[in-house]
């Protein structure tokens, strides 16, 4: 148990890391980057706490919401970075500032 | 044949349906435009006089449609629907004829008068309407209708003035909201009673009912001018005469002082508002109101703008009426409704037709017009000595009757005010009357246009005669029992006994 | 005839049809019109069908492949899935007839299949009965809207799309986050058997926090709104009326589900007052904001942050025991979507018309474009909540819900959001009749997009009068009320 929790609690603290760095950041590879961080943090959570007491093996509905959070991932990071080639193509850089004036 | 249930709504059908179809025409299909106007108008007529006749032998109108739960959108020939209704209906009649011959050959008149129609609409669904849901609703959709034809110019002037307009209103109608929630929370009902709804109230809740009476009596009294809520008023003159005409004396100021009326008599009950207090207050306000609105109009060179300011002062005669205790005061105000209306409509239809046909804006224009448009003058004379209150005029009447309610009632300063204020119109009107007979006229009118032999169109001098016979007949035959006198004391009786 | 109607699986065909449709539509990318357009209306026909059938028979439950909850996945309707399902297929129609004509036919061939998409995203995210289809929901929905709003192609729709996904993917996040905590707490995914199990510990409040804010993200509650203005604003017309209308009201949708199964029962009081008093900041800035802009589509999209504000308000109001609050959450979020798409439908006529959306110069509008100023108009009624409109239908039961709970702050900030809506509205419809001092080019505009704005604004206006009928509606499966009591 001891040692799950350690992966609960690191998980969380990536989570939170990512979080940060989502929000401090303005360059957009850094900030889907920071995303990505976040969902492996929330995997590693679930993952964690799929230990289920007196069954033998561990609880398949959660690994099965990490997987589908995976494919939901990677096509993020696909549009995400689509995106942000878009982004550089318009504007020449990478660059997503606070809020723009209109 | 057609059940008693559904004729109210037939009514505002009538006027409803022929707006749709005018809005759909193109701007060149003239007469069948006209058609449509004219057979909404008098469908509109017919059903009223039908009701009207239908509910002295005994026929019981009512339409009633769910909305809310437990509240219903509610359309009833009772004698103060039937009373108001009436008038705006023979009203709007003369004024479509009006408005016909004013603007042609303007543009953009489907438009115009697609929302013409729809003022009528909701004028006649808040004269019908049985509950303060029912009026409300109708109460909101006037004020949004009418906006299109105060702007109908589109000059930015015209923009500032509907601008203007809508301040008032909306903040109006937002208050009249919420007073109708919350007095609903209270009473559980809306629907409008004789004599009021409110007794089942606890005493504790004394302070939110005397709260409610200040937001509905506020909400309407925007419509109604009363002062300080008049501001827009005087700045909707920028609209064409015959929105004028109709706004000033059918539709908009009416509905907020007959929505004041409901509100002492049908909501709260005249004896139980007197009693909390609240219609004294209110007499002064009107009181500050009529002279007001008296020493405004004499400052006034626009012609237009010395009648707004007139009408501020003369609603407010209602209003006193109202709020004056007593059976004789109620004859006086709410007669004064039709008085009114009558004479202030001439008083407009005859300023459009020197704008229309002379050019003539201003007071200091007006100089030996009399001569020159006699008919029009004379409708315009007998308006003004309306308004004045000289017999056997029907302005006469109502100010007769408001004098003898505030003796009946111990107020004898309002006697004072009456005075006061018929001096005051003269003060405004006597000048206009002796320019224009007894002065010499211009060289040149500041814009003319010859109508032939006529002193102008046809379409625009019939209505105001028409208007100011009906002023004179409605004084000189107030006690026949027909009259709109008779009638009133019909209504007040039952709001007291 | 009519029994073999109602076995029909209705709920899956209302996910299939347009998840076959989307995949239809972009093979075949030059027919993209014709399949939207018919399969948009098949989805309508089973949502009548389906009330139907909801109508007569109770509650629909409707277990895939035979799985039973917890592990499999269960489609549930009652009366509030119902009505959302209705708003969606209603708004869908209309977008979908307004889209025919906007698009270019290279745009259009890539707006067909994520609109199908969508539109089965959200009739899933309706009838899901438990909390991890409702990320799968939402994901699916929330990658489809950020690519159609890049579909504008220009700087600022890819800014305002880029900006959009990161608070998407963050709120998923957060969501997801919180749907672990509560599974491992609770043990199952299914809502009926979460709110059998739930008691008030820790996990229970912190997953909440979690999942709260990552759906309040999504709702562009203030102040978490900051990304939806430059999204809804430089997106095409249809998409911003597919954001502002149904895209808002999803996530909405999941956090009054989570509240009154789950949360709600448990709460003390302290998540309405948070609700109550983020809605008010809300209407009062969101207000404020549209009053000060000088482009039309930025004035709607700010319009939109005030009225989510009045969803809160209402929202709170349930919370705290009133239950004639849930029916103005019910005809606030309704008659706003009918509105809102009927807004932007309009601004896109604009933008075609003189190719400009600057408030003071729209030349003399009212003249050239009768239906579309009628549109406005229409609308924008029931955006202020005038009388007689699905909007005043729902400010009613706001206020009389604030009322009765002598919530005077909330009347205050009620009657003040109406006004300043009045003013931000009104300030527009005034330059619809004015001629402006520059005059632009103008283009035709094809009848069925004047046509799909006024409908819908006609239908926001229509839901005032059968306030009685949706009521009924509603009030099936009773969803407000737990085990025989009202929330």
């Amino acid at each position: 148990m001891n040692m799950l929790f350690i992966y609960a609690l690191t998980g969380t603290g990536l989570f939170f890391i990512g979080f940060y760095a989502l929000i401090i950041h303005t360059n957009l590879l850094r900030k889907i980057l920071a995303l990505n961080i976040m969902g492996s943090g929330v995997f590693l959570v679930l993952i964690s706490l799929a230990m289920r007491s007196g069954h033998s093996s561990p609880d398949p509905v959660s690994h099965a919401m990490v997987i589908t959070g995976i494919v939901v991932a990677v096509s993020a990071t696909a549009l995400a970075l689509v995106l942000m080639l878009k982004v550089v193509d318009i504007t020449g850089k990478p660059d997503l500032h606070d809020q723009e004036d209109e | 044949m057609i059940s008693d249930n559904l004729i109210p709504l037939f009514m505002i059908m009538s006027s409803f349906l022929p707006a749709l179809m005018i809005f759909g025409l193109a701007e060149e299909r003239k007469n069948l435009r006209r058609s449509l106007n004219l057979i909404g108008v008098v469908s509109t007529l017919a059903f009223v006089v039908y009701m009207f006749s239908g509910v002295y032998q005994g026929h019981h109108y009512e339409t009633r449609f769910p909305l809310l739960p437990n509240i219903d959108l509610v359309l009833l020939a009772g004698p103060i629907a039937l009373f108001f209704g009436a008038l705006s209906s023979v009203l709007w009649f003369l004024t479509t004829v009006y408005a016909i011959g004013y603007l042609e050959g303007s543009p953009h008149r489907s438009r115009f008068f697609g929302f013409f129609s729809l003022c009528i609409t909701a004028t006649l669904g808040v004269a019908f309407s049985g509950n303060l849901i029912t009026f409300l609703i109708f109460y909101e959709m006037l004020t949004l209708v009418a906006y299109p034809l105060i702007v109908h110019r589109g000059t930015e002037e015209s923009r500032l003035a509907g601008q203007s307009y809508l301040m008032y209103t909306i903040f109006g109608g937002a208050l009249l909201l919420l007073g109708t929630v919350w007095l609903y929370t209270l009473t559980g009902t809306l629907e409008f009673t004789p004599r009021g709804f409110i007794e089942n109230v606890d005493e504790e809740h004394y302070f939110a009912l005397v709260s409610i009476f200040i937001l509905l009596i506020t909400g309407f009294g925007v419509k109604a001018a009363l002062v300080p809520l008049h501001g827009w008023l005087p700045l909707a003159m920028v609209a064409p005469a015959p929105v004028s005409a109709l706004l000033h004396a059918v539709a908009v100021v009416k509905a907020g002082a007959f929505g004041i009326i409901l509100v002492v008599y049908e909501v709260f009950g005249v004896e139980k508002a007197a009693d909390m207090g609240l219609t004294q207050p209110l007499a002064v306000l009107a009181a500050i109101t009529i002279i007001y609105g008296s020493v405004m109009a004499l400052y006034q060179d626009d012609l237009k703008r010395r009648l707004a300011y007139s009408t501020v002062s003369q609603v407010s005669y209602i209003i006193l009426g109202v709020a004056i205790v007593g059976p004789i005061a109620t004859i006086g105000g709410v007669v004064h409704l039709v008085h009114q209306g009558v004479m202030k409509i001439t008083l407009f239809f005859t300023a459009g037709n020197f704008a229309e046909t002379l050019g003539i804006h201003k007071v200091s224009e007006m100089n030996g017009v009399g001569r020159r448009m006699p008919l029009t003058m004379t409708a315009f004379t007998i308006g003004a000595l309306g308004m004045i209150g000289v017999p056997p005029i029907a302005g006469f009447i109502s100010k007769w009757y408001l004098g003898l309610g505030a003796l009946q009632a111990d107020q004898e300063w309002v006697i004072l005010i009456l005075i006061g204020s018929s001096l005051l119109n003269a003060g405004y009107f006597l000048p206009i009357l002796y320019r224009a007979w007894f002065l010499p006229s211009p060289e040149k009118w500041p814009h003319e246009h010859n109508f032939g032999s006529r002193e102008t169109s046809l379409m625009l001098l019939i209505p105001p005669l028409i208007t100011a016979l009906l002023a004179l007949i409605f004084g000189l035959l107030a006690s026949s029992p027909y009259s709109p006198l008779e009638w009133v004391k019909l209504i007040a009786s039952r709001e007291f006994y | 005839m009519m029994q073999f109607i109602m076995t029909l699986p209705w709920a899956i065909m209302l996910i299939l049809f347009p998840l076959t449709g989307a995949i239809i539509s972009f093979l075949w990318s030059k027919q993209g019109n014709k399949i939207g357009l018919v399969t948009i209306t098949f989805v309508l026909i089973s949502v009548i069908f389906l009330a139907w059938s909801i109508i007569e028979q109770d509650v629909y439950l409707h277990t895939i492949g035979g799985w039973d909850a917890p592990l499999g996945i269960n489609l549930y309707a009652d009366g509030l899935s119902l009505v959302m399902l209705i708003m969606t297929a209603l708004v869908g129609l209309g977008i979908s007839i307004y889209a025919i004509s906007y698009f270019s036919a290279d745009q259009s061939k890539r707006f067909w299949p994520l609109w199908l998409l969508i539109i089965a995203g959200l009739n899933a995210l309706f009838l899901s009965s438990d909390i991890f289809n409702y990320y799968v929901a939402l994901e699916l929905i929330g990658l489809a809207a950020v690519s159609l709003t890049a579909l504008g192609n220009t700087r600022k729709a890819f800014l305002g799309a880029m900006r959009y996904l990161l608070a998407t993917l963050l709120g998923s996040l957060l969501y997801l986050f919180g749907v672990g905590l509560l599974y491992h707490g609770f043990g199952s995914l299914d809502i009926a058997t979460l709110s059998r199990n739930v008691q008030s510990t820790p996990v229970l409040w912190v997953s909440f926090a979690l999942m709260g804010g990552g759906l309040l993200l999504k709702t562009a509650l203030f102040p978490l709104h900051f990304w939806l203005p430059p999204a809804h604003s430089s997106a095409p017309a249809p998409v911003s009326a597919l954001l502002s209308a149904l895209i808002i009201k999803s996530s909405f949708y999941i956090l009054i589900r989570l509240w009154l199964s789950i949360f709600g029962p448990l709460g003390d009081g302290t998540v309405e007052s948070i609700f109550g008093l983020l809605g008010a900041g809300a209407i009062l800035w969101g207000s404020f904001q549209a009053l000060r802009q000088t482009r039309l589509k930025l004035l709607v999209a700010y319009s939109t942050v005030a009225q989510i504000g009045y969803l809160f308000l209402a929202f709170a109001l349930a919370m705290s025991g009133g239950s004639i609050a849930w029916n103005a959450v019910v005809f606030l979020a309704f008659s706003h979507a009918l509105a809102k798409s009927a807004m932007f439908l309009v601004v896109g006529n604009l933008l075609r018309f003189g190719g400009h959306d600057e408030i003071i110069h729209l030349d003399r509008v009212a003249q050239r474009l009768p239906i579309t100023t009628a549109a406005f108009a229409l609308a924008g009624i029931s955006i202020i909540g005038l009388p007689l409109s699905g909007g005043f239908i729902g400010k009613y039961f706001l206020l009389e819900s604030a009322l009765l709970q002598e919530q005077w702050g909330f009347v205050i900030i009620l009657l003040l959001g109406s006004l300043l809506s009045a003013a931000y509205i009104f300030k527009v419809i005034s330059h619809f009749f004015t001629p402006s001092s520059t005059p632009h080019d103008s283009k035709i505009i094809p009848a069925n997009m004047e046509w799909a704005a006024l409908l819908l604004a006609l239908a926001a206006i229509l839901l005032g009068l059968f306030s009685s009928s949706v009521l009924s509606i509603v009030d099936i499966g009773s969803p407000f009320e737990l085990e025989g009591e009202k929330l």
